[in-house]
């Protein structure tokens, strides 16, 4: 049953990838990726831990080399959706001084089904972590650190 | 040659300020940039690892420099 109107509803991919220094807005960004053709949305939200190695944290910063770091993001992107039937794809990341519980990163993925929309999420923020250059020190009651510096 | 590097997070730190100038051949490449960083701020051989960053991709060590580039250090990143 070949439906050539079927055919040609093509889902055009919308990738919305920012860096913000301000609040990152959770129930926004879930709406914006939802689609009436998606079956599932996965969401991945990082947020600020209140201590690393049982030591209790005052506060974090994280600090971005911007124009790099939406271009490494915007790759991320492109091989997810290269990987996954994805339909919408969002990824923010904040900047600045964060709280305990507050935001640092969001990923929306929207998909027709669930297991795209679950893996293709999981692989954004494990390559994210890896590749996107975003740093982040930790502030301690006595101290600060950036998070991976040393061995 | 004269090139401008940018650094950022414990990079700024060990430079003690966000970007640094330097002279290198005209011919340079990465591997001889890094050399004469590593020269002048020896504590950069004390982080796990860092890349360099040419045009906001990351370079390799054969990788030719020119005057016009933009150039950053990119010490181990932690986002997310």
């Amino acid at each position: 049953m070949d439906n050539p109107f079927e055919q040609s509803i093509q889902i055009i991919l919308q990738t919305d990838i920012q860096i913000l220094a301000q609040p990152l807005n959770i129930q926004s960004c879930i709406d914006s990726v939802m689609l009436p053709e998606s079956g599932g949305i996965d969401v991945f939200i990082g947020t600020v831990r209140n201590a690393t190695k049982g030591k209790a944290v005052v506060h974090l910063e994280f600090e971005a080399y911007e124009k790099m770091a939406l271009a490494e993001m915007k790759k991320i992107a492109d091989q997810a959706c290269e990987k996954w039937p994805i339909q919408k794809l969002l990824i923010h990341h904040r900047t600045g001084v964060l709280a305990v519980g507050e935001v640092p990163v969001i990923i929306a993925v929207s998909a027709a089904h669930r297991d795209a929309a679950f893996e293709a999420c999981r692989y954004i923020i494990d390559m994210l972590k890896k590749t996107v250059p975003i740093w982040k020190k930790e502030i301690f009651e006595d101290g600060e650190v950036w998070v991976a510096a040393h061995p | 040659m004269k090139i401008n590097v940018l650094a950022f997070g414990i990079a700024k730190d060990i430079f003690g300020k966000p970007s640094v100038s330097l002279e290198l051949a005209n011919d340079a490449n990465v591997y001889n940039l890094k050399y004469s960083l590593e020269h002048q701020y020896p504590r950069l051989k004390q982080l796990a690892s860092y890349m360099i960053a040419v045009n906001n991709e990351y370079a390799l060590p054969g990788d030719t420099i020119h005057e016009s580039d933009e150039i950053a250090i990119i010490p181990p990143v932690s986002g997310g």
